[in-house]
């Protein structure tokens, strides 16, 4: 673990503040993304851990006002888009071209970050597609994203994030349309991606158990407030807030008593 | 009046896509007795939606038979078909799609108790109030749009409106996959208790393993087409003998184990 | 409420409404303003317009108030061209319902149909009509409608083979509703939009066919419309041709302000849209 690759202070953001409620979507976070840890953001929907990430990433609306600020001690300059910060959406088809083969839509990232030839960026990209272990990634590479499964077009979708080599990658609720089965392959390929990069990977999610499975650190958010963030084994087992613990009660896994058992049937 | 709901036998079922069948189900066949709930897991694209689908009549079978409480359901046409179903509803995913988006609560509500001849017309308000309350709704809601409240009232709405005609049988696909964690045990409380209270048999369909435990007495895992393993709940999860029993078990994340970081419990 | 007030800020919209609502009043007053029957004679034959301030816009070939007959005529042009549009867009939106709802033999019967209606142009349609039928306001109604209602059949069965397989149709299913309640109030409404978008045009283009059916002499001879209007200035074009120039202005004017309200109205439907 190095040094800190963003600082994050006093970052407040609201959406169309002429809207009913001008409702704030993050306020007053202060956080810090430690360069190649896998910090995991906890929230449920409204929560503002997808703004978070936008704001991270300069992928907020217009109109939405970003007050704080965001600091790269990390980079040597201010975040690229796509290069320096690779972003994985939930939903696969939102990043991908319809028109346009899996393959090329890679190679074009590879192309227009690294200057390379069409060749080079055909190889780089298969070889790409090989690493997210999408089966034959020469046939792939041809593939159209409606000739893939869901958990093969976002394995696609990884494959173009990290095209760039990116410091940072975010998987915006990334796994959560995915069966668990795909699911739970998905996270361990984030996983092994990261660290044989060095890259630094921040994991939105709802589900605070697949969170603890791999995060380093858990940042849990609350109706746009950070609630509390630590050490996964911290946050996990001594939560500080109540929060926090209602979120570990109400996991359901298959430790969790069977609701039918209580009713006596 | 038979013990068993719901008898399928051997349902078979294709889909053209691109020129190609794709066999969607191939021979399933299962049995459902009163008051029971019957858990569908899965992989996406197992075809446990398809089956989901047929049970309730809103996909034909290409063959196989159905019997809905002793009597043939897929010899039921037109107007006989509509009376009958009355007794068996379902419950979508998504429930901002399961509800026409210029509803309001009391209008999608006042659907069924119209449609079923449940109530006169005059009760219709008393009846609606009754239904919120049930699932655990204030009558203040009944005015609002559908667009209008969060996605766990709106659930709740659904589960309100299939209960409307007072079903025997609710087919539940994936009714609480798209819900916020805290929410989605709420709602399982919920149809534990009305199971309890009305003896409805449910179908739970879903891909979480470990929800379907929650709730279901006996689980059938489904794959490719086919139900590959059936059994009472607790054996099929403690000792999965198929291969994606195996990994639908393996998928499910669970929270750090060790028990010492669990002071809390 | 919502849509109106965004659309009065658009300035097509404002100036479409504007123009419309100014050509309504004009046409729902007629019979208050100008007690006077427009066929009948009132001075001596082309006046030119503001000569005289008792004909502001002068008469016609046989001495009848120009200004009359253009209010008188707006009358005409709008309500023909108002009818012919509803019945176009309820027939077309029933049909295209129908053909996408129902799916099927009866979607491949009705679709070839309404092939059959648009391989023929619209006004063809129209002329062999009013010419077999006779020309009264009814017929000529139908007859414009005749070639306007396969363009809301089209965009209504799109909208409705994409409605009829979302969950909430389903929904309606499960619970037992009748097909023709589902599609007719569950599914229709959700279709509907795209088709008042396109309703303003097919009002411009009906109040275009009429005027044209009335130039030809095919118009109901009982009412002044613009076209019969054009028809009779030709006559005199060199000597007096405030006669053609004066309905014809209008009739620009007119279907200039159905389009800018068109184009208003998409704008304020758009907006609405990226907002929700």
């Amino acid at each position: 673990m190095s040094g800190v690759l963003a600082e994050i202070r006093g970052l407040a953001v609201s959406y169309d503040a002429s809207d009913a409620g001008g409702t704030a979507a993050l306020v007053d976070v202060d956080l810090e993304i430690v360069a190649g840890e896998r910090l995991a953001v906890i929230g449920e929907s409204g929560s503002g851990k997808s703004t978070l990430a936008l704001a991270l990433s300069g992928l907020l609306p217009t109109g939405a006002a970003l007050t704080g600020r965001i600091t790269w001690p990390g980079l040597a300059s201010q975040p690229r888009p796509g290069r320096d910060i690779g972003y994985v959406f939930q939903n696969p088809d939102a990043s991908l071209d319809p028109v346009m083969s899996i393959g090329k839509q890679i190679a074009e990232v590879v192309r227009f970050n690294f200057g390379m030839t069409w060749r080079d960026a055909e190889t780089h990209a298969i070889n790409l597609l090989g690493r997210v272990r999408l089966p034959d990634p020469s046939a792939i590479y041809r593939a159209y994203p409606h000739q893939l499964s869901g958990g093969q077009r976002q394995r696609a979708a990884v494959a173009a994030a990290i095209a760039a080599r990116p410091k940072l990658l975010i998987a915006d609720e990334a796994t959560s349309a995915l069966d668990s089965v795909v699911q739970a392959e998905l996270v361990r390929l984030l996983d092994e991606l990261v660290s044989t990069d060095g890259m630094t990977l921040l994991f939105i999610t709802h589900d605070i158990a697949l969170a603890s499975s791999f995060a380093d650190r858990i940042a849990v958010f609350q109706g746009g407030r950070l609630v509390e963030v630590g050490p996964t084994r911290r946050v996990i087992g001594m939560p500080a807030e109540a929060y926090t613990i209602g979120l570990l009660v109400s996991h359901i896994d298959l430790a969790t008593p069977p609701l039918i058992s209580r009713s006596g049937q | 009046m038979s013990e068993d709901i719901l008898v399928a036998t051997n349902l078979t079922k294709s889909f053209r896509r691109a020129g190609n069948r794709v066999v969607a189900l191939n021979g399933v066949s299962l049995t459902l007795k009163r008051g029971e709930t019957i858990g569908l897991v899965g992989p996406s694209g197992s075809g446990k939606s398809t089956l989901a689908r047929i049970l309730v009549r809103l996909i034909e079978p290409e063959s196989g038979a159905l019997a809905f409480d002793g009597v043939d359901l897929l010899a039921q046409r037109g107007a006989g078909l509509r009376r009958l179903r009355r007794r068996f509803q379902m419950v979508f995913q998504d429930p901002l799609a399961a509800f026409n988006p210029r509803a309001t609560v009391a209008g999608a509500l006042a659907d069924p108790l119209r449609v079923q001849k449940i109530v006169s017309e005059s009760e219709r308000p008393s009846e609606i109030v009754r239904l919120l309350n049930r699932v655990g709704l204030s009558s203040s809601l009944a005015d609002r749009g559908i667009g209008e409240i969060s996605g766990g009232q709106r659930q709740r709405v659904a589960i309100a409106r299939a209960l409307a005609s007072r079903p025997d049988l609710i087919v539940l696909d994936e009714a609480v996959s798209a819900l916020d964690v805290s929410i989605r045990g709420k709602i399982l409380d919920l149809l534990v208790d009305l199971q309890r209270q009305d003896g409805i048999a449910y179908v739970f369909v879903s891909h979480d393993i470990a929800v379907v435990r929650a709730v279901a007495h006996r689980i059938a895992i489904m794959d490719a087409g086919s139900i590959v393993e059936t059994g009472p709940t607790p054996s099929v999860v403690a000792a999965p003998r198929s291969a994606i029993g195996q990994s639908l078990v393996a998928a499910v994340p669970r929270l750090l184990t060790e028990q010492d970081l669990l002071p809390y419990e | 409420m919502t849509v109106l007030s965004r659309l009065m800020r658009q300035p097509e919209g404002l100036f479409g409404v504007v123009i419309l609502s100014t050509l309504a009043i004009v046409a729902l007053s007629a019979p208050l303003v100008f007690p006077r029957d427009p066929l009948s004679i009132v001075a001596r034959p082309l006046i030119p317009p503001l000569s005289d301030w008792s004909v502001p816009l002068g008469t016609d070939r046989l001495g009848r108030d120009v200004l009359t007959a253009l209010v008188y005529g707006a009358r005409a042009s709008l309500s023909v061209g108002l009818a012919a549009a509803a019945t176009a867009v309820v027939v077309g939106s029933l049909v295209g319902t129908l053909a996408g709802f129902i799916g099927g033999i009866v979607d491949e019967v009705l679709m070839r149909v309404v092939d059959a209606f648009q391989i023929v142009p619209a006004f063809l349609l129209a002329l062999a009509l009013v010419s077999v039928a006779g020309p009264s306001l009814g017929v000529v109604v139908v007859a414009i409608a005749l070639g306007a209602w396969t363009g809301p059949a089209r965009l209504v069965r799109a909208e409705v083979l994409s409605i009829r397989e979302r969950d909430y149709v389903a929904a309606a299913r499960v619970i037992g509703m009748h097909p023709l309640e589902i599609a007719l109030a569950q599914v229709l409404p959700g279709a509907i939009a795209p088709v008042l978008a396109l309703s303003s045009v097919i009002v411009a283009a009906a109040i275009l066919v009429e005027a044209a059916l009335s130039f030809l002499g095919l118009g109901d001879p009982n009412t002044v419309t613009w076209g019969t209007m054009i028809a009779e200035g030709r006559t005199v074009l060199r000597t007096a041709p405030f006669l053609s120039i004066i309905p014809g202005v209008a009739l620009v004017v007119t279907v200039v302000g159905v389009y800018l309200l068109t184009d208003g109205l998409n704008e304020a439907l758009a907006r609405r849209r990226v907002k929700a």
